[in-house]
């Protein structure tokens, strides 16, 4: 009998092959743990959000519970049963949120395509991309008091509106649309660019029709995480918007919105099932949206295959 | 006769206006760029140092010597594609078809579009093969129903439309490596260059590839002017007309090295008996 050769994995040493398992192990188990959080809260918020969800959530205007609650308490018998309804606060976020993206992305595409097609490392390129860091990191309720003082306090009565939300959460979706989106350009491979220059194009025609195709999956990606922070955002909406319980499809005017409603009515006797349907809905709103940008840019974009 | 028809200058100019230099052209062998004494900086780095060069029509010159010497930088001074880079400055003068390549009033886009360039990878856009090729063309303007044409002509052009023509939708990423390379080629062909810069062509690809781009070489020479970047002695001693050396030439003082040009002749000549030691030695095998 020849001595074949062993390619059993008992070869191995013992140690390393308990170094593999052990590391596999860990992994796994530092997974579990990181999704134990994510699927408790979907559980949690699915579970108390859809009893309040019907037909009437998506038409009716928010009901006023607090008033329900304590006409019960003092033993009121002619208290009409209470219709659960959040047309208002999810006409309210998408117009607001809408409204923000409209103004953000396009300039902040625009300004990273300055940074990293135009500017480089010049200085005024090196100043704006210092900026937009310190700017990501300024906590919203900043944002909030500032189109607060400069748009809300000028105009008094009228001052809160979708707009002045609209235009907090863009300053907020600003400098993550530009930091982002220049790191997906940055990941576009200058032999593209490269060659098509070569062919005698000029740099704003290359941007246009090599450089953000290449880079649009991921700009649509960063995009779509700015619209879903900007659309969960409070403090800002808070200062700016004010809040109602009767639906106002207008720009202007006091408005609401589903993250105000969540923070209002969980606090407020009777509101809570209000707040877990808002916060149902307003996740369901996001990954609709992220769905349906992935889709539209899946058209654009040619799959390496 | 085809030179007449190109030998008047090239404006290369933004404005067009103004007189452009000219130069009689020699006859014979019409002169397409003239090297004097051409030094590029990146930098404080010397990377090519005085080098003096003629390139003519309808030839392939190629650009041989060892790694690092310059050959490259070389030959994207042809259609300034050193530009791109921050801090690389060129001095001396290169003209082509008499016109000054580095004055400030030329626009690099419209050397560009005379001048092509294949690059040592295959570049592809991530788009369809007729996208890919039509690029050039719809940039500079071509009406849409004309692009099939141009598009069958410049593949056909690069011996690659048989086997694409039944997917000219499809990704031009989903070609082999050695057909990436030739529908680059086809891609510089479709804007109707006068010179296709050529930096490595085929050193990411396998000999069956790079025997057809050689093949391919051998067969546009006839219309357009070639300038060839090439690692591989025996690749430019098939393909080439005329090879110029270039080496390192280590500075004694500062101990910078600079690349610089050692001789320039027939790749006959270059190959059987070269006059200068260092070309001698290089060829043979026994440096670099």
């Amino acid at each position: 009998m020849s001595t074949a050769v062993d390619l059993r994995g008992s070869a191995l040493s013992r140690r390393r092959r308990w170094t593999n398992r052990i590391a596999t192990a860990s992994m796994l188990g530092a997974f579990g743990v990181a999704a134990v959080p994510l699927v408790l809260v979907l559980v949690d918020v699915a579970g108390k959000g859809v009893p309040v969800i019907s037909a009437a959530w998506f038409t009716r205007n928010i009901p006023d519970v607090a008033s329900s609650a304590l006409a019960t308490k003092f033993g009121a018998s002619d208290v009409a049963p209470v219709v659960y309804g959040m047309a208002p606060a999810i006409v309210g976020t998408l117009l607001t949120t809408g409204l923000a993206t409209v103004l953000a992305v396009p300039l902040g595409i625009l300004g990273a395509v300055y940074l990293n097609e135009y500017g480089r490392s010049r200085r005024l390129a090196r100043v704006l991309r210092f900026f937009s860091d310190v700017m990501i990191g300024v906590p919203s309720v900043i944002m909030g008091v500032f189109l607060y003082a400069v748009w809300v306090v000028p105009r008094g009565v009228d001052g809160r509106s979708a707009i002045a939300g609209a235009l907090a959460l863009g300053c907020l979706m600003l400098p993550i649309v530009v930091r982002a989106t220049e790191e997906m350009l940055r990941l576009v491979p200058d032999s593209l660019r490269e060659a098509s220059l070569a062919l005698g194009a000029t740099t704003s025609r290359t941007t246009l029709t090599v450089v953000l195709p290449a880079a649009l999956p991921g700009i649509t990606s960063s995009c779509m995480l700015a619209v879903a922070r900007a659309a969960g955002e409070t403090a800002p909406l808070l200062l700016t918007i004010g809040s109602t319980r009767f639906l106002n499809t207008h720009l202007s005017g006091v408005n609401t919105a589903l993250s105000t409603q969540i923070y209002a009515n969980v606090t407020q006797p009777g509101g809570e099932p209000l707040a877990w349907g808002a916060a149902l809905t307003l996740i369901t709103l996001v990954v609709l949206c992220t769905v349906a940008a992935r889709l539209i840019t899946s058209r654009f974009a040619l799959a390496p295959s | 006769m085809l030179e007449s028809t190109i030998a008047a200058p090239p404006d290369l100019t933004v404005t067009a206006a103004g007189p452009t230099p000219s130069i009689l052209a020699p006859p014979a062998e019409l002169l397409v760029f003239d090297v004097r004494g051409l030094t590029v900086f990146y930098g404080d780095h010397r990377a090519v140092r005085d080098v003096d060069l003629k390139v003519r029509a309808r030839q392939v010159t190629a650009l041989i010597g060892p790694s690092g010497c310059g050959k490259t930088t070389l030959l994207r001074c042809f259609n300034r594609m050193n530009d791109l880079i921050p801090n690389a400055r060129v001095e001396g003068r290169i003209t082509y078809h008499g016109a000054d390549l580095y004055d400030p009033a030329v626009d690099v886009t419209a050397v560009r579009r005379r001048i092509g360039m294949v690059f040592q990878k295959p570049n592809p856009f991530p788009k369809s093969i007729f996208d890919n090729v039509a690029y050039g063309p719809r940039i500079g303007g071509v009406r849409r129903r004309e692009l099939p044409d141009i598009v069958e002509r410049s593949l056909r052009r690069a011996a690659l439309w048989d086997e694409v023509k039944d997917r000219l939708g499809k990704s031009a990423l989903s070609l082999s490596g050695g057909q990436q390379q030739r529908l680059c080629i086809a891609r510089a062909i479709a804007v109707e260059p006068d010179v296709i810069l050529m930096d490595e062509p085929c050193s990411a690809l396998d000999p069956v590839s790079t025997a057809r781009i050689e093949d391919l070489m051998a067969e546009i020479k006839s219309d357009y002017t070639i300038i060839i970047v090439t690692h591989n002695m025996q690749q430019a001693a098939r393909a080439s007309d005329v090879t110029a050396f270039i080496t390192v030439e280590v500075d004694e003082s500062g101990g910078h090295r600079s690349g610089v040009l050692v001789e320039c002749a027939p790749t006959q000549q270059i190959f059987a008996n070269p006059s200068d030691p260092r070309t001698e030695s290089y060829v043979t095998g026994r440096f670099g």
